[in-house]
């Protein structure tokens, strides 16, 4: 009995709880589908990014006339649960294409789920390879510097030293492994001699500091790469520099140098650690990036950190491919984001290329020093992805046929 | 009469006290048979080695001349061997009926059938139970409503489902009422008579004892005392000297 | 032999607050046998207001008087919790209270997001403890040092709380017989209070000892209370000195693990818990638990029934209109009818064990999560058509059941929910880490349904019948006589085998057929997503079915389909706002506090009530 009324009262809710959808053709939406709570620290900054380019296009007259908008929704960091949202967002909300996602995984169900059904998603902040090259689709674009571009920047300064026993630190997940097979293969092709003598694999989030270091410390390496980063790496730096780890040897940091990492070191950030990152302090007057960053502390009165500037250009990059489709279905989409070009970014030019549908947003690598009490990169420079890459024959042939 | 139950030097020690020494008796078919004797004197131990819940440390329990010692409480039951509990043991979120019908399922094997309606099968037989202990008329009330005595009427249509060679009771009365006690016993003599199975319960009412038992079986401190009849156990001085020490309910039952 | 040594320290500095953290969990379940999923939001609670403290409190004496004042701080909170959300529901059914401090775990999540923001917080230095002292050579931290110094202490002192004092006397009496208690006139709503509060506390002062050698941040509750129910189940629920043992064991073995098998991080206490429980099955110094020893069984459960004629046309018509759903609903509301009848064909599953079986399984994800593996993993190698690939996931989840069951059902209680648990961390670690096969945290893509089952609206079908095919399928067999013995086994072990049923051989074949039927919604769960991660098969999948069996009603039949329909209604709702998990937390405490039977069985009552005598309540 009550079986039955439950259900059917649940059913009825269901079909009338969701609210009725502004169908309004008075905007262009964009589905924006993150790990809000549960990526705070990461999803903020980003949000906030997007917020800003919109109302800078907005005050501009918007995209084809009509102002964008972006329906963000939480998916809790679960891919199926975004696979429903994504769902929802392009055939009840009237999204014409999705974006967004940190977690490589969710960013994956995503892919998969666009090419399965014809939308579009535009990969936001997401690094795996796979997104692009192994598991890669024509119906997804990816922005940021993956993985393998940014570890194969610190393997070819590592290569210039004459380091020769490496130990390698990183969370025991995707992300990790792959970031060290790609700093592995990079600094070997450049340099044979290297030996791994240590690889350290802490489970993500549940670093045990003082064991893994005592475990690197008696491998005596060289040097150290290191990918852990949040509150593994803070737990890692200061175990680390109490017991000596660091003296004498020279570290890499993959993603180190990022604001959303290296802020909370406070003046215990790792002097001398050559990492990616984002100095936002230390571009000069008159460059985009300043322009940038000077906008973006004006209207959020925070600092920007590297998710600000990635939400920011996943907006700049949506609306440059919709002027150049000159419409909102998903093929004219597509087709406008293969190859699509734009000239002024905070970043320079911005291109997709059409290999591989990976944008041409390269990192900013650097040394870590301390100043006024708080880490900053320097010594910085900006390097895009190109050099920093498999040849055009290998990506082709490591992306599925079309 | 022929010998059903044959219980060899039964010993069980926990950590060297000796809560059951050497105890060997037999029980005969349909006899119905106590086993007696102050706390603590070991009977509770001695029926749970009986019925397969604790395993002996020596001796032999024998059913029908088969070895049954140490087996598990399902295969004891398997071979014939019933139960009812000191504290009564019921599926409280069955009702009346379907507990008997439980019990008519495991002796079908029909445990693991998936496809019948449970409730339906057997439900006549199962009737038939509870008409020999009187509880037709509550078959279909929720077990967790029932009232204490019931409920000991109840485990013995259960045990009875089975049609059990021996039936094993302890305590069949305890937490009852005077007249509820001698209603059940009555009860129990009868299934004795009319079923042909052989019972032997402990209890302590030694009013109940001595007017339905056909034998009776003292033990105190492990040992078995006295075996025989009413008359033969209260005249054995062994026997009185336990229970006149022990301040019990002997005297009262011997003027009864 | 000074690196041995070195390493040794390290694991005992690790393990001071992560015992004080145990121990509080160990205290709480002793006396009040809650479940407490919250207590790893109480540590978390405890750095955070730790560091506030810090920094208002300047020197040393300002640090160590931070930390002393955050326990009591969360302490204070731990009552406030206690009294508001566990106190009503004290006479639920057993383990119903984990449900409650699920919500709290929600509720603290997003209050803490609003305080302090969402960005990490590095823990202040103790004054003075910066560096390293040498020992034979290697360099220690000093704080390492002190809190290994300090850590006997507060082992003394809550021993001699619990042993010494008034207070501490009850405390074990309750841990012994809670009835006894009641007797000697304390009373016991305040004495749970007061053990809840010292549990907080604990856990609030190993949040605050910890900020030296880490910080704070918001997903610290889920990181460390896996290693906290480990800990306190290989010490023995309840058992203090059996948390000490464990913790040190723990910490000390995950110290050599780093070093000598890097690669074992993630399952290592896992294996040690699952190792313990094998051989030991109530941890190193815990006891047996007596059936219904947890004290509240709460009222009895009702006989069952199918449905009459009037019950099976409203069954009859709901299908109908689920099979009509197509005409005149969208897309979307085919997809989340699709997700709604996957997570109650999975909680549906659960219910047959937990519900019928008695059995409470935290590791359930491992068959749907294993389903959609099978599944996935030979549509990914293979290129094995759907159809075939579709029949091997329940398979595939029934034999991983067999498998698990195998060594689980042995157990009982919250022994075998937490063994189960640590075997769903093993398969959960398997899909991880063996990236050659199942490639890690990326996942299996792309596997989708065959051309015939592409459309949404033809998928749904498919969902339909074999969803809801399911569904009734454990339905009828809770009718039939296997339901029956089965629940004869939970009833009354005793009487099950003084009748001549094999309970621990009808629990595994019910182990194994739930494990099929979990196995079967992953199946379904895979091809409409058209991807799997190991998502599925961690722990918080397993609890968000748990927890929509209990919301729905454990004593019911339809406890668990409803629980799931509830919560993906009410998730997909509320996650569309801001502070959804503050929401969620709040439905979840009002659902257990209003309705402590679960919906169902609440909603029962509640018409069994209006319609008055006892008998009818039979029925």
């Amino acid at each position: 009995m009550t079986f039955t009324r439950r259900m059917i009262l649940a059913a009825a809710a269901a079909l009338t709880m969701a609210p009725a959808a502004v169908r309004a053709q008075d905007t262009i939406k964009i589905g924006e589908i993150n790990h809000y709570k549960r990526m705070a620290a990461f999803a903020e900054p980003y949000k906030k990014g997007i917020e800003l380019a919109l109302k800078q296009i907005n005050a501009d007259g918007g995209v084809l006339g009509k102002p964008l908008e972006y329906i963000y929704r939480d998916d809790q960091g679960d891919p199926a649960e975004a696979v429903k949202i994504a769902e929802e967002l392009m055939t009840r909300d009237g999204a014409v294409m999705l974006t967004g996602t940190i977690l490589s995984h969710v960013g994956l169900a995503l892919s998969s789920f666009a090419a399965e059904k014809g939308y579009l998603y535009l990969a936001a902040e997401p690094l795996a390879d796979s997104l692009v090259w192994n598991s890669g689709n024509p119906n997804t674009f990816r922005l940021r510097a993956s993985t393998w571009i940014q570890a194969a920047m610190l393997a070819e300064e590592a290569a210039k030293t004459d380091a020769v026993k490496y130990a390698t630190i990183a969370p025991n997940y995707a992300y990790g492994q792959d970031a060290v097979a790609a700093f592995k293969e990079n600094l070997k092709r450049l340099k044979p001699e290297v030996e791994f003598v240590a690889e350290q694999w802490p489970a993500l989030f549940k670093i045990d500091a003082g064991a893994e270091v005592q475990a690197i410390e008696r491998a005596k390496p060289d040097a150290i790469y290191n990918v852990t980063f949040g509150s593994d790496l803070a737990k890692f730096v200061r175990e680390g520099g109490d017991r000596g780890l660091f003296d004498g040897r020279n570290v890499y940091g993959l993603l180190t140098g990022e604001p959303e990492y290296l802020d909370p070191l406070g003046d215990e950030a790792p002097e001398g650690w050559f990492v990616t990152g984002y100095p936002w302090y230390g571009f000069a007057d008159g460059t985009p990036e300043k322009a940038f960053v000077d906008a973006y502390m004006a209207e959020t009165g925070e600092t920007p950190k590297i998710g600000s500037l990635v939400g920011y250009l996943d907006v700049l990059s949506v609306a440059a491919a919709i002027e150049k489709a000159g419409s909102t279905d998903t093929p004219a989409l597509i087709a406008a984001f293969e190859g699509l070009e734009i000239p002024d970014t905070p970043i320079g030019p911005l291109t997709y290329r059409s290999l591989d549908n990976q944008s041409t947003m390269g990192a900013y690598v650097g040394t870590l020093a301390l100043q006024d009490g708080k880490g900053v990169m320097v010594d910085w420079s900006y390097k895009g992805p190109d050099g920093y890459m498999p040849s055009d024959e290998e990506i082709t042939a490591m992306r599925p046929a079309d | 009469m022929t010998e059903i139950l044959r219980v060899e030097n039964l010993k069980k020690s926990y950590d060297g006290f000796l809560a059951v020494n050497g105890v060997s008796f037999t029980v005969e078919q349909g006899e119905l048979k106590a086993l007696i004797g102050p706390n603590g004197a070991g009977k509770s131990t001695c029926f749970n080695m009986l019925m397969g819940q604790l395993k002996p440390t020596a001796g032999e329990v024998f059913l029908d001349g088969q070895k049954i010692t140490r087996q598990k409480p399902r295969e004891i039951w398997r071979k014939g061997v019933g139960r009812t509990f000191q504290i009564t043991s019921t599926y409280q979120s069955m009702t009346v009926i379907e507990n008997v019908q439980m019990a008519l399922l495991s002796h079908h094997h029909r445990l693991f059938a998936i496809a019948p309606r449970a409730w339906k099968l057997y439900r006549d037989e199962a009737l038939e139970f509870l008409r020999i202990v009187s509880m037709e008329d509550q078959a279909d009330r929720s077990c967790s409503i029932l009232a204490y005595g019931d409920l000991k009427r109840l485990e013995l249509a259960i045990a009875l489902a089975h049609r059990p060679r021996l039936l094993l009771m302890d305590e069949p009365t305890a937490g009852m009422a005077p007249t509820a006690r001698v209603a059940l016993m009555q009860l129990v003599a009868d299934i004795v008579r009319t079923q042909g199975v052989s019972v032997l319960f402990t209890e302590h009412d030694m009013d109940v004892v001595f007017a339905h038992a056909h034998h009776i079986m003292v033990l105190n401190r492990g040992e078995l005392i006295a075996d025989g009849d009413a008359t033969e156990v209260r005249n054995n001085p062994q026997v009185q000297e336990v229970y006149l020490g022990g301040g019990t309910l002997f005297k009262e039952a011997q003027d009864a | 032999m000074a690196f041995f040594f070195a390493q040794f320290l390290t694991g005992l500095a690790n393990a001071s607050s992560l015992f004080l953290v145990a121990s509080g969990l160990s205290l709480i379940f002793g006396v009040t046998r809650i479940v407490n999923f919250a207590h790893g939001s109480f540590y978390m609670l405890g750095a955070f207001i730790g560091i506030t403290l810090m920094q208002i409190l300047p020197g040393a004496i300002g640090f160590w008087g931070a930390i002393l004042l955050t326990g009591l701080a969360v302490g204070l909170i731990g009552a406030v919790v206690e009294m508001l959300v566990l106190r009503p529901i004290y006479r639920a059914p057993e383990l119903f209270q984990l449900v409650a401090t699920f919500g709290v775990i929600l509720v603290i999540q997003d209050l803490a997001l609003m305080t302090w923001g969402a960005e990490d917080r590095l823990g202040p230095r103790a004054p003075g403890l910066r560096g390293v002292w040498r020992i034979f050579g290697e360099p220690v931290p000093k704080y390492d040092i002190v809190i290994i110094a300090i850590t006997p202490f507060i082992l003394f002192a809550l021993w001699y709380l619990i042993a010494r004092t008034r207070a501490g006397i009850l405390v074990r009496a309750a841990t012994q017989d809670r009835e006894m208690v009641g007797a000697l006139g304390v009373n016991q709503a305040w004495l749970f209070t007061g053990v809840f509060a010292l549990g907080s506390a604990l856990a609030g002062w190993g949040g605050a000892l910890q900020l030296p050698k880490g910080g704070a941040d918001l997903l610290m509750d889920f990181n460390i209370i896996g290693a906290v129910f480990v800990v306190v189940v290989i010490g023995g629920m309840g058992s203090l000195p059996g948390a000490f043992i464990a913790t040190v064991l723990i910490s000390v073995l995950n110290v050599f693990g780093v070093t000598y098998l890097p690669q074992s991080t993630l399952v290592l206490m896992f294996v040690v818990m699952a190792v313990v429980l094998i051989i030991r099955p109530y941890g190193l110094l815990g006891r047996e638990e007596v059936a219904g020893e947890h004290g509240q069984v709460g009222a009895p459960d009702m006989p069952i029934r199918p449905y009459g004629p009037v019950g099976q046309a409203l069954v009859a018509a709901l299908l109908l209109v689920l099979a009509l759903l197509p005409v005149f609903a969208d897309q979307f509301m085919l997809i989340l009818m699709i997700d709604m009848i996957v997570f109650a064909l999975f909680a549906a599953s659960l219910h047959f064990i937990l519900g019928t079986g008695g059995l409470v399984s935290f590791g359930h994800a491992a068959f749907f999560g294993g389903g959609a593996y099978a599944a996935a993993l030979l549509v990914f190698h293979t290129d094995t058509p759907m159809e075939l690939a579709f029949l091997f996931a329940p398979l595939a989840a029934g034999l991983l059941a067999l498998a698990i069951g195998w060594f689980c059902i042995r157990l009982t209680g919250v022994y075998f929910a937490m063994l189960t648990l640590a075997f769903s961390q093993l398969v959960w670690s398997l899909a991880y880490q063996w990236r050659a096969v199942t490639r890690g945290d990326d996942g299996l893509v792309n596997i989708w349904p065959s051309d015939w089952l592409g459309e949404t609206a033809s998928y749904y079908y498919f969902t339909l019948i074999l969803g809801v095919g399911g569904i009734l399928f454990l339905r009828h067999v809770i009718h039939a006589p296997f339901g029956y013995a089965l629940r004869a086994g939970r009833d009354s072990p005793r009487q099950a085998e003084a009748m001549g049923i094999n309970v621990k051989r009808i629990q595994f074949a019910a182990f194994a057929l739930a494990g099929a039927m979990a196995g079967l919604a992953g199946g379904i769960f895979v091809f409409s997503k058209g991807s799997v991660f190991p998502t599925e098969l961690e722990i918080a999948a397993s609890f968000d079915a748990l927890i929509v069996v209990f919301l729905g009603g454990v004593k019911t039949l339809a406890g668990g389909v409803v629980g799931a329909g509830f919560m993906t209604v009410v998730e997909d709702w509320l996650t569309r706002l801001e502070y959804w998990r503050l929401l969620l937390g709040l439905v979840i405490i009002a659902v257990v506090i209003i309705a402590p039977e679960g919906i169902v069985g609440s909603i029962r009552t509640f018409w069994n009530r209006i319609r008055g005598s006892e008998e009818e309540a039979a029925k």
